[in-house]
């Protein structure tokens, strides 16, 4: 063990280039709050979700028998509108830490990726809703 | 003699560790093993320490890979197979050995606003403060911290975040937050908001878990992340 050269101290301390992604911390406070509110919605609505998939499953509905029941269900889609909204909020600012924190992401461009994310699953999650409350077209 | 195998680190950020064999003692600390090695062994070893009774803190290190006060840590408490292993703190820049560079992490009190900020003058009375008021109680559970860096070595979320103020400083601006005669809560609450401040804050417990006098900063910054979404709520950030 005599004088080998390791690393291993003062670890976690490196000269890692720091920039900002420019956000203020009122923002970063308002991001703070709505993942916090989503993520208290989130748990409503996956316990919801996951029941109703079990009732599926259980009662062995087929994929018919499914669309029957949630097809022109206006109270279906407005619950799974909201979910979506849920994720679309909740899921991007987890990610921009993730990506902030492990991979040193602190770019402005961060922050129009994670928006970009945020609208692609909202939108994509709106279309499924849509069409399970619609039915083939 | 019974002899306890060492193991120290020895350089700055590049190194490695030097073996040594240190006889062992009834009731030896750390802190007794680290200065046998310098005073006996190789007085080139750097390392620093004041009290020796837990009242400085300046004695931290990393001992088996947690960081520790070293004058308050028995050998016996925490040698495995009569051998221990002594690093200086993580996430702090190392200047020789066992000495870190404790700069970045008082210059994060400050920029946390942690300095008192007196309302009256020294014309007024003096303020009298309950000893049971809500805000009393919880800034005398954050009050005793002697700012050893422990908690700052502990911290995942530091050594991911060079920018974060860590659990000391955000600790710290609580018990300021909870002061009545403080007079700058405003500009306090938008320093230690956002990704270097306490929102940042996984509640991992790695400070409080380790903190030698038994603090809680992780309930200090769940605190402020409390007070600041309040301030932002009503447009006060």
């Amino acid at each position: 063990m005599e004088g080998g050269v390791v690393s291993g101290a003062g670890q976690g301390y490196a000269a890692r280039p720091v920039a900002a992604s420019g956000t203020s911390a009122k923002t970063e406070t308002w991001l703070w709050i709505a993942q916090r509110a989503s993520a208290a919605l989130l748990a409503l609505c996956v316990l919801v979700h996951l029941v109703t998939i079990i009732y599926a499953v259980r009662h062995g509905l087929s994929g018919a028998a499914i669309l029957e029941r949630t097809q022109g269900n206006a109270a279906g889609l407005a619950f799974y509108s909201l979910y979506v909204l849920a994720i679309a909020v909740h899921a991007p600012i987890g990610l921009r830490t993730l990506c902030q924190e492990w991979l040193g992401w602190r770019k402005a461009s961060l922050n129009w990726c994670i928006a970009l994310l945020a609208l692609a699953l909202f939108a994509f999650g709106l279309r499924a809703g849509w069409a399970v409350f619609a039915g083939p077209a | 003699m019974n002899m306890l195998q060492v193991s120290v680190w020895r350089g700055a950020a590049s190194g490695g560790y030097r073996s040594y064999e240190v006889p062992r003692r009834e009731s030896q600390s750390v802190l007794d093993v680290v200065t046998y090695i310098q005073r006996s062994i190789d007085p080139t070893l750097a390392y620093r320490f004041a009290c020796r009774v837990g009242m400085c803190g300046a004695c931290a290190m990393t001992v088996n890979g947690v960081a520790r006060w070293t004058c308050r840590t028995h050998v016996a408490k925490v040698a495995k197979d009569n051998a221990i292993q002594i690093a200086p703190l993580a996430n702090l820049p190392v200047v020789k050995d066992l000495v870190t560079d404790m700069r970045e992490f008082f210059d994060k009190w400050a920029r946390a606003r942690g300095q008192f900020a007196p309302r009256s003058t020294r014309k007024d009375d003096f303020a009298r403060v309950a000893s049971g008021s809500p805000g009393r109680v919880a800034a005398d559970a954050g009050i005793e911290c002697i700012g050893c860096g422990v908690c700052y070595a502990s911290c995942d979320v530091v050594s991911w975040n060079p920018d974060y103020l860590g659990p000391a400083a955000l600790n710290r601006a609580w018990t300021l937050v909870n002061d009545v005669r403080d007079g700058a809560r405003r500009e306090r609450l938008a320093a230690v908001a956002g990704d270097a401040g306490c929102h940042a804050c996984h509640t991992h417990l790695s400070c409080s878990e380790h903190c030698p006098k038994n603090i809680t900063p992780t309930a200090s910054i769940a605190g402020l992340k409390r007070a600041v979404a309040l301030a932002a709520w009503k447009g006060e950030l």
